[in-house]
């Protein structure tokens, strides 16, 4: 009957949405175990995000302070490690974002814990399936170790509903490690769109767009939708690397996926076939992206997309 | 100044990739094989790196079958310098990996190690920080150049790590050296200063890594690979995370072309429902 603890992740005081698809990954893990979830925050902003949290009805443990403002994995994995210890933690459980991957190994090290890695579903108490080869495979892993690390794929676990009661919100106090590593600065890409990973629509251009990405904002201006790009894209310097959906990018389900100009290599589809619909627009009749589209056009998209965003405007 | 890199031998991603019958791996039959495509980028830099610093030393290190020879050799094809290859068989875990290359480190005590971020075969993403973790060494996960793939900066092939101090000691202390890492991160690029030595898992916007030229192949066929096993090292490489069973992934049907962009958002409109 342990602990699971869900490392929350926040910026500025808000909790991110992913941490609430790792806190039903655990309350999944708890109706296996009978163990009990409670949450820990790190940062700058943990004890207003903590709030949040704990609106679901757990207990959230707080760390803050100077040594924690910048999100260094080795001092943010030491107080995560060390609230785990202090709770007898069997679990800890964490969405695989970029902060989630830093910081996730170095808190099952720390512990002598396996690690299952980008989790997509919990298939027992101990095992748990997960994608490899670009998705070309499903595995059951089993972690034989007594404590356990596992991220999760957010896209795969819904956000839990609210509790009718709020667990409390108690500062931990744990020991600061001297970090060798020192932040110097965060160049933020500022975009007034959804996020990528949260969006309920999201248009995606690729090469076929020669990095000319109006059309596609203009269609996700339209949908109120987030954008997203195939590798090709971000390589060439047109988009930002943090828009690549992917094998290697991010992993989307929105309940509409648009892709533009996009092949449909395998590396590509890892990342977006759990979307709910997908609507593939290539003038290659024969590109692997139809294959797992729902709807298919052949066109060019400098031509479709215009009228695609004058059609739904006509719509709403 | 001495460079470690880390080269998975893997499943090339133009191969085919099959479930087996029984569940129990994928079909390796057929299957062809090449160094894990984020360690090319790890090597690449690695390069750049010894060639603008001071007198350096880049080794690359695989743990495998004894086949994973070859991947040690295309990276010192590409000009590494030496290779280390610790043989086993069986399957191994990202985590057996960090412990072995770590039992590595403390033989060769390199001043900076660039691994892949993702081993595209497991996709686990985790070996590059359960090594640094195991070290008590900082890290820089995801690093990327900070000017784009198409800029004069890669044209002109410079490193995307910056290091920073002249490596030497202080009244004979030890050598005060750090690296610049602009690192890919949900909604932006960090920019962290990690001191050495240090772990570094690259991502793919760092470099785009050189082929190996005729010439350079023929010598690599004649620079050094030390063998060794885990054993030898001390390290016992029973998984910690086991593969129980292997499923092919659920599959989508192709569903219904359309002739032209009215009907397309008359069937999302009434049909899918999604706007
Ligand atoms: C290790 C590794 C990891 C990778 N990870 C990822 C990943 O995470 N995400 C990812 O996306 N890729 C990834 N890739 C790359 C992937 O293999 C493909 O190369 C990439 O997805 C191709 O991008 P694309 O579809 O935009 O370009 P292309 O394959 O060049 O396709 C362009 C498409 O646009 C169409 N087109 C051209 N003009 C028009 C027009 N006017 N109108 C309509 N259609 C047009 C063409 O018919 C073509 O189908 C990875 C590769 C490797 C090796
Ligand atoms: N068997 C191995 N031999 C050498 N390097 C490895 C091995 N497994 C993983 N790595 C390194 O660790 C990185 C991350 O792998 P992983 O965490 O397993 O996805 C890879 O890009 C490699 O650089």
């Amino acid at each position: 009957m342990a602990t699971i603890l869900v490392v929350g992740e926040q910026a500025h005081g808000h909790l991110k949405k992913a941490t609430l698809s790792a806190l039903t990954a655990a309350q999944q893990i708890a109706q296996k175990t009978g163990g009990q979830v409670i949450g820990v925050l790190v940062g700058v902003g943990a004890g207003e995000a903590a709030k949040e949290l704990a609106g679901y009805g757990i207990p959230v443990h707080v760390v803050e302070g100077a040594a924690f403002d910048h999100a260094l994995a080795e001092t943010h994995s030491a107080a995560a490690a060390e609230v785990a210890k202090k709770a007898g933690a069997g679990e800890v459980v964490i969405a695989a974002t970029a902060y989630g991957k830093d910081i996730a190994p170095r808190i099952a090290a720390k512990l002598g814990a396996g690690l299952a890695s980008d989790v997509l579903a919990i298939a027992g108490a101990n095992q748990f399936k997960r994608a490899m080869w670009a998705g070309n495979a499903i595995a059951t892993v089993e972690v034989t170790t007594p404590v356990k690390v596992v991220t999760v794929r957010a896209t795969e676990f819904a956000a839990p509903q609210k509790a009718q009661g709020a667990g409390t919100v108690t500062p931990a106090q744990v020991a600061a490690p001297q970090p060798k590593t020192r932040f110097v600065e965060f160049n933020e890409v500022k975009s007034a769109r959804p996020e990528l990973t949260e969006a309920r629509v999201v248009v995606s251009g690729g090469r076929g767009t020669k990095g000319d990405f109006k059309p596609i904002e203009q269609l996700a201006d339209v949908l109120n939708a987030a954008v997203g790009a195939s590798r090709a894209v971000v390589d060439a310097g047109w988009q930002p690397n943090d828009l690549q959906v992917g094998q290697t990018g991010k992993v989307v389900a929105p309940q509409l996926y648009v892709a533009a100009g996009i092949s449909g290599a395998i590396q590509h589809l890892a990342g977006m076939k759990g979307s709910k619909t997908i609507v593939a627009i290539n003038k290659d009749a024969e590109a692997p992206i139809f294959q797992v589209a729902d709807y298919g056009l052949v066109a060019d998209l400098f031509k479709a997309l215009p009228e695609m965003a004058e059609a739904v405007k006509k719509l709403q | 100044m001495k460079i470690l890199v880390t080269i998975k031998r893997v499943e090339d991603y133009e191969s085919k990739i099959k479930v087996k019958p029984d569940n129990s791996w994928i079909v390796t039959d057929g299957v062809n094989y090449r160094a894990n495509p984020f360690d090319e980028i790890a090597v690449e830099e690695a390069l750049r790196l010894r060639d603008t610093n001071m007198p350096s030393e880049v080794v690359v290190v695989s743990v495998g079958p004894a086949a994973a020879a070859a991947e040690i050799r295309s990276g010192l094809a590409m000009g590494a310098d030496r290779g280390i290859l610790v043989k086993h068989d069986a399957f191994v875990d990202s985590d057996g990996v960090a412990r072995v290359l770590k039992a590595v480190i403390d033989q060769e005590k390199p001043d900076l190690v660039l691994m892949g971020k993702q081993a595209v075969d497991v996709d686990d993403n985790v070996a590059g920080q359960l090594l640094a973790e195991y070290l008590g060494w900082g890290q820089a996960t995801f690093a990327s150049k900070k000017e784009s793939l198409e800029s004069p900066e890669e044209k002109a092939k410079k490193p995307g790590i910056h290091l920073t101090g002249d490596g030497r000691s202080p009244k004979g202390a030890a050598p005060v050296m750090s690296a610049l890492v602009a690192r890919e991160v949900d909604g932006g690029l960090e920019v962290l200063e990690v001191q050495l030595p240090a772990i570094v898992t690259v991502d793919l916007r760092l470099n785009v890594p050189r082929y190996a030229s005729l010439p350079n192949i023929m010598k690599a066929k004649k620079k050094p690979i030390a063998e060794m096993t885990p054993q030898q090292l001390g390290v016992d490489v029973a998984p910690k995370v086991k593969v129980v069973k292997v499923e092919p992934p659920p599959q989508r049907t192709a569903g219904v072309k359309v002739p032209d962009v009215q009907t397309l958002v008359q069937k999302l409109h009434s049909e899918a429902k999604v706007i």
